[in-house]
């Protein structure tokens, strides 16, 4: 697997980073990249000025003359695009495939990104008219969970500095500077009651993954290789208004229910969880979807840190959207990168590394608010 | 690395404007409605699925023999958020309150709130959902508190 550093990536093209991450996974992996047949691209690309960046990426990386596919599922294509390559495989056609996440969203300013991602959704009856963007969408969760629950502008704000110590500590992060609970609710207003600091950044990155079957991964003589146990799926009405509540994504307990299911687990056999935390509110309620805790919960875990590395079950631990930034497709693939690391018990600096117990691992990977939902668990 | 303090980019020289034209034939009577003043949804008359926003064709059970139907437009909100940093198209407008309301009617609607401070509005309250032109001539429909 390879990851790019995060962050504002105006230093390099869409090809030029995606190679920073495709060339340590074939290295990783002891494949050259004309051994790759097939390529699976998780990416929104509206951002930047290439409609065809699969093609454009796989020219640059030597891999053209491999099967070619651009999967989107909004936040969620490199859920969707590792999915795409695991079917192949799994279906027994092919024995190798790689997934390759890649957003390079600081190509247009920041109000056209915040338009081209708040029409994401159902334009004509939330857009068109109402001008609802990402952060609000979000909001109206975290208006309806604090009403319901208790759940306060600090807890959320905790969220935040949790993933920014984790952030801090993660030289790929876009974000690596920790903030006071003080610093988040004394930043501007983004979407009421979200602040600035409830808010993933605007990020570039790619990351990319080799898979392969047990046959291949013998061949290659792979030392603790790290299976793909299952990837659960979802999906929730495009008008949010058509929802039952506004206090979690049901797209993600599917997609986890699925996903448990396949793996033969339930949430307490994870030993460390990414999820979809562009928004510190998303975070809690993926406590909740996921079933680590029960519903309305969620505050609660972040306040008696059973969410850090020596907690119940640590969460984000590599800084999470929140810190480390959330390149749209790239979003699914880093978490896979991440937990790969993780359960390979590789992490550096230690103090990011999870204890492995069940050496099993969760990605949670949301698209839009929650109109997809994908949760992927790996086990070594 | 030596550039990334500054790094040397290129302005595309070839600039896109954008405006879609979306097809509303098959929702006409829903436009024309808010210029009478009334709110349509569509009911399935197959499975009896009340629709909103209303739709030509009934999901549910496939059926495509919806009926319009006006709402009352009253409702109780059950969230909202204020939005302060606006989509590009949205700039020039003042921060604006979105608003989802239960209708009687069962279903759900998202627009803005208006005539109301972001402080005053709370979970639970009654608001009524009503058409509105907008001073260029656009159909809209927004909540207003009872």
């Amino acid at each position: 697997m390879g990851h790019s550093r995060f962050g504002d990536r105006s230093d390099v093209n869409i090809s030029e980073l995606t190679f920073e991450a495709v060339q340590p996974s074939l290295e990783d992996s002891g494949l050259t990249a004309k051994e790759i047949p097939y390529v699976a691209v998780g990416s929104m690309g509206v951002w930047s000025e290439e409609p065809l960046p699969a093609v454009v990426i796989a020219e640059y990386c030597g891999l053209t003359g491999a099967g070619l596919v651009r999967c989107e599922a909004a936040c969620a294509s490199g859920s969707a695009a590792a999915f795409n390559a695991y079917s192949a495989i799994a279906s027994g056609q092919l024995d190798t495939a790689m997934v390759v996440g890649v957003e390079k969203m600081r190509q247009i300013d920041t109000p056209t990104a915040l338009e081209m991602i708040g029409r994401a959704g159902y334009y004509l009856w939330e857009f068109e008219n109402f001008g609802m963007t990402f952060p609000a969408y979000y909001a109206v969760h975290a208006v309806q969970h604090m009403a319901k629950y208790d759940t306060t502008e600090e807890d959320l704000a905790l969220v935040a500095v949790k993933n920014h110590r984790y952030g801090a500590m993660n030289p790929l992060a876009h974000l690596q500077h920790e903030i006071t609970v003080e610093k988040v609710l004394s930043s501007s207003v983004i979407a009421w009651p979200l602040k600035l600091y409830d808010c993933c950044p605007i990020t570039d990155g790619a990351a990319a993954i080799v898979l392969a079957s047990e046959e291949k991964v013998k061949e290659l003589g792979i030392e603790a290789p790290v299976w793909i146990e299952a990837i659960g799926f979802s999906s929730d009405t495009a008008n949010i208004s058509k929802r039952e509540d506004y206090v979690g994504l049901e797209a993600s307990v599917q997609a986890s229910r699925m996903a448990y299911k396949m793996a033969g687990i339930s949430p307490k056999d994870v030993d460390v969880a990414t999820v979809h935390d562009c928004f510190t509110i998303a975070e809690i309620m993926a406590y909740e979807d996921l079933g680590f805790c029960e519903k309305g919960e969620g505050a609660s875990m972040v306040r008696e840190g059973e969410t850090e590395v020596g907690g119940r079950i640590p969460v984000n631990v590599d800084g999470g959207l929140k810190a480390k930034g959330h390149p749209i497709g790239t979003t699914g693939v880093s978490m896979l990168v991440e937990l790969t690391k993780q359960l390979r018990e590789e992490i550096k600096p230690r103090g990011r590394q999870a204890p492995m117990k069940n050496y099993t691992a969760l990605a949670h990977n949301t698209g839009g608010t929650g109109h997809y939902g994908y949760v992927t668990i790996l086990r070594r | 690395m030596k550039n990334v303090d500054k790094p040397l980019t290129l302005k595309s020289a070839r600039t896109l404007h954008i405006t879609y034209n979306l097809p509303i034939s098959r929702t006409s009577k829903f436009w024309q409605g808010l210029k009478e003043g009334k709110i349509y949804a569509t009911k399935c008359q197959k499975c009896g699925k009340l629709h909103f926003p209303p739709v030509a064709d009934c999901g549910d059970c496939g059926s495509s023999n919806v009926k319009w139907t006006e709402l009352d437009g009253e409702g109780e909100i059950e969230t909202f958020t204020q939005v302060v940093v606006k989509p590009a198209s949205f700039s020039k407008e003042p921060d604006y309150i979105v608003a989802i309301a239960r209708l009687k009617e069962g279903v759900r609607a998202l627009a803005w709130l208006v005539g109301i401070e972001r402080e005053d509005v709370q979970v639970g309250m009654k608001v009524r959902l009503v058409p509105r032109v907008t001073s260029d001539g656009r159909v809209s429909y927004e909540f207003i508190p009872v």
